[in-house]
């Protein structure tokens, strides 16, 4: 039977276990009103719990493990005694059974895949009963027992209050224990790759080509400093030299100087640019932006001007982080207390009196903060300048010439056609460490600064 | 005096009960005040004199602290709020349109309910306003105009080792009087205090009362207050205001004692507010 089934069976199942559990419960309430504890619906809800949840449980456990059960099975076949012992290929011979048992039509390259794999489907077919058969056991236990359980006095109440709150504490664990998985095959990968290359090479090191790795000495040709230059003048400066003045001049206008009217229509309009895909930002940046940019360079007498300029892709960039460091600077201008500007007001300032020597060093930290995070979004963005940067690693401060950055090696040694041991594919993962542990922290400051921050007026 | 009053703070030279003989400072005529579709300020007219601490008085929502902005053009920050008749600072017209409202503010300075100094150094606090303003010239005449107004205000003694301090740092007494010698500091001519002590413990009021008899004389100083002991303790002049009516103007001690109108008597004695 397959897993699809056996859910809604087991979610029918749950149903029934909820149907019958009123039923009891309501029974036995009107016989003895005074002394019940819980109302039936609620030992309804724990009879459907036992009934579905520990068989929903077991079955994911169960859909995890068993294609590994049935692997050992086949290997302990004396069918399968002939396949090599180890590695890739009896992987890829095991692979090709298991296609073949699931569709017998399919072409298969290795003849030994058609002789296993009547052998692979009867285990197949076995350990799905198994599981089957386990799973709707346990529905019918988990029913049985709450079922026995139903009495007027059963505090079935507190009991299911407990499993919402344990399944609400799992579903919110989610997002935690994503991220700590993604940070520990990070550190996995980036280990291998440091077995092989030092550390300091790779930090310190000022030569980035990996399309020419010396087997002797990888570290020579893998030192990311480039990289780290490109990503934080792309993203850090030149975005940053676009976004923040920008972006804070839309917030003071929005929330200090603009009608209603007008804030109630610009406003959404501002946040639409925040939805627009970055892959579109993209092409912009690289046919509209880049040629533009490449033209005026030529103009002020830049020879060698790159069509593929780190301008180009920080100034859209920053384009693209307006929306985001407007809102911040909003929120945290908008935070300020209105006493404060009446008080300046009071005083006889003027509006922009008020702005620059009241509001903005009121409302520093959020808009610190807010910048913060922004510089994070724009080091860790990576479509606009896949599109518009170039791959050439060099260290310059002139804008027009051309600048990578970490994200776009990223994408260029992940996709390129090495192996997936090689130093130039592990490469990739000790970039995405560097760049998770800096946005991580950058993350970190900003939060504890608008913490810290919020205290202040409340 | 009457039993109304509560045991007085005075510490000051000149007797508080008696109104000294009135220089007129602001007039108000025929002032209505509307916010949208609300009247809130009906048909006031009243003249405030350098001479005399006038107080505003009144139920919560009588209008008395809508009226008193107006003294400042504060109202205009309000999108909504429209005021019509006539108010004049030394027979100037206030609303006219060669009045800048930063010239007036500079010269009718407010202090407000809450204690909302900015979130700098005490010393930057009282600079505030004369940096805005350009008074000092340099930065020896503006540690002096610094040190003068934190001394008029009572707070130079307590502060004058840590100027440097936030003045979002001091205790809410001392950050009142902050924003009292941040008033002075721009050496306005009348100061507008809308409840002053509301957010104040006894002992802290009690200072600003000390003050405000100290101020009296130099500038016309109003205050609005929920307060009737307190509006008894430091005026000399006590304007009633109920559902945005002006009902009675005149001497403090009038009014306590001797009120002329029905509501005003009412309010005095608690019958209702």
């Amino acid at each position: 039977m397959n897993s699809f089934a056996l859910l809604f069976l087991v979610l029918g199942l749950g149903l029934i276990g909820w149907l019958t559990g009123r039923a009891r419960a309501g029974r036995l309430i009107r016989a003895a009103p005074k002394r019940s504890h819980s109302r039936p619906g609620q030992h309804a809800a724990y009879v459907a719990m036992w009934t579905a949840l520990p068989a929903l449980l077991f079955l994911t456990v169960w859909s995890a493990i068993s294609p590994a059960l049935v692997r050992d099975a086949v290997l302990e076949t004396p069918a399968a005694a002939s396949l090599p012992s180890f590695g890739f290929q009896r992987d890829s011979i095991l692979g090709e059974a298991r296609m073949l048992a699931d569709n017998p039509e399919a072409g298969a390259f290795n003849e030994e895949a058609r002789a296993i794999a009547p052998v692979y489907g009867a285990a197949e077919r076995r350990y799905s009963w198994i599981g089957s058969a386990a799973t709707i056991l346990l529905a019918f236990a988990g029913f049985a027992f709450a079922y026995s359980r139903v009495t007027p006095t059963f505090r079935a109440r507190t009991r299911v209050e407990r499993t919402v709150m344990l399944v609400l504490l799992i579903a919110s664990l989610i997002a935690i224990l994503t991220t700590l998985s993604i940070f520990v095959s990070l550190l996995i990968e980036s280990a291998r790759f440091f077995a092989v290359v030092p550390i300091t090479d790779f930090l310190f090191g000022t030569h980035w080509s990996p399309q020419v790795i010396s087997s002797t000495d990888p570290g020579e040709s893998l030192g990311a400093v480039p990289l780290f230059w490109g990503t934080f003048f792309i993203g850090a400066v030149i975005a940053m030299i676009v976004a923040i003045p920008f972006g804070l001049m839309s917030a003071i206008y929005l929330t200090q100087y603009a009608a209603p009217r007008v804030r109630r229509w610009m406003k959404p309009i501002l946040e639409v640019l925040a939805g627009v895909p970055t892959v579109v930002y993209g092409y912009f940046a690289a046919l509209t932006v880049a040629p533009a940019i490449r033209d005026f360079a030529v103009m002020l007498g830049f020879q060698y001007a790159s069509s593929e300029s780190a301008l180009a892709a920080g100034l859209v960039m920053g384009v693209m982080i307006i929306p985001f460091v407007s809102s911040m600077a909003d929120d945290s201008i908008a935070a300020v207390p209105t006493a404060m500007r009446d008080g300046s007001f009071a005083m006889g300032a003027t509006r922009s009196e008020t702005i620059r020597r009241v509001l903005i060093p009121a409302s520093l930290p959020g808009v610190v903060a807010g910048m913060l995070l922004a510089v994070s979004r724009a080091i860790g963005e990576t479509m606009i300048v896949v599109m518009a940067a170039s791959g050439a690693a060099t260290i310059t401060l002139n804008p027009f010439e051309s600048a990578t950055t970490v994200t776009k090696q990223i994408v260029d040694l992940l996709t390129g056609e090495a192996e997936f041991d090689s130093p130039k594919t592990l490469a990739a993962f000790a970039l995405g460490l560097t760049l998770f542990v800096i946005t991580f922290l950058l993350n970190i400051v900003a939060l504890r600064v608008v913490k810290k921050y919020r205290e202040a007026y409340e | 005096m009457t039993d109304i009053q509560a045991p007085a703070v005075r510490t000051n030279q000149t007797d508080p009960a008696v109104a000294a003989p009135a220089q007129i400072k602001m007039t108000a005529r025929d002032v209505n005040v509307f916010y949208g579709a609300n009247h809130a300020i009906k048909d006031v007219s009243i003249d405030v004199d350098m001479e005399n601490v006038t107080a505003f008085i009144g139920p919560s929502g009588c209008g008395k602290s809508t009226f008193l902005r107006t003294l400042n053009r504060m109202n205009d920050t309000i999108s909504i709020a429209k005021v019509t008749g006539d108010i004049t600072l030394d027979g100037e017209d206030i609303y006219s349109s060669d009045m800048d409202v930063v010239q007036l503010r500079a010269r009718v300075g407010m202090v407000f309910q809450k204690p909302n100094p900015f979130p700098k150094s005490i010393y930057e606090n009282v600079a505030y306003g004369p940096r805005i303003h350009g008074l000092a010239p340099a930065r020896r005449d503006m540690d002096q105009i610094v040190e003068s107004a934190l001394r008029r205000a009572g707070l130079w003694e307590e502060v004058k080792d840590r100027l440097s301090d936030s003045g979002t740092a001091l205790s809410g007494g001392q950050q009142q009087r902050l924003c009292i010698a941040r008033a002075i500091a721009v050496d306005p001519e009348v100061i507008l205090m809308d409840e002053p002590c509301s957010a104040l413990d006894p002992i802290a009021t009690a200072k600003i009362e000390e003050l405000i008899h100290a101020l009296r004389g130099k500038y016309a100083i109003v205050i609005v207050t929920h307060n009737m002991q307190q509006a008894a303790r430091v005026s000399q002049k006590t304007a009633f205001f109920h559902l945005g009516h002006l009902v009675e103007y005149g001497e403090t001690s009038e009014i306590f004692t001797n009120p002329r109108q029905e509501r005003t008597k009412d309010y005095i004695t608690g019958r209702y507010g």
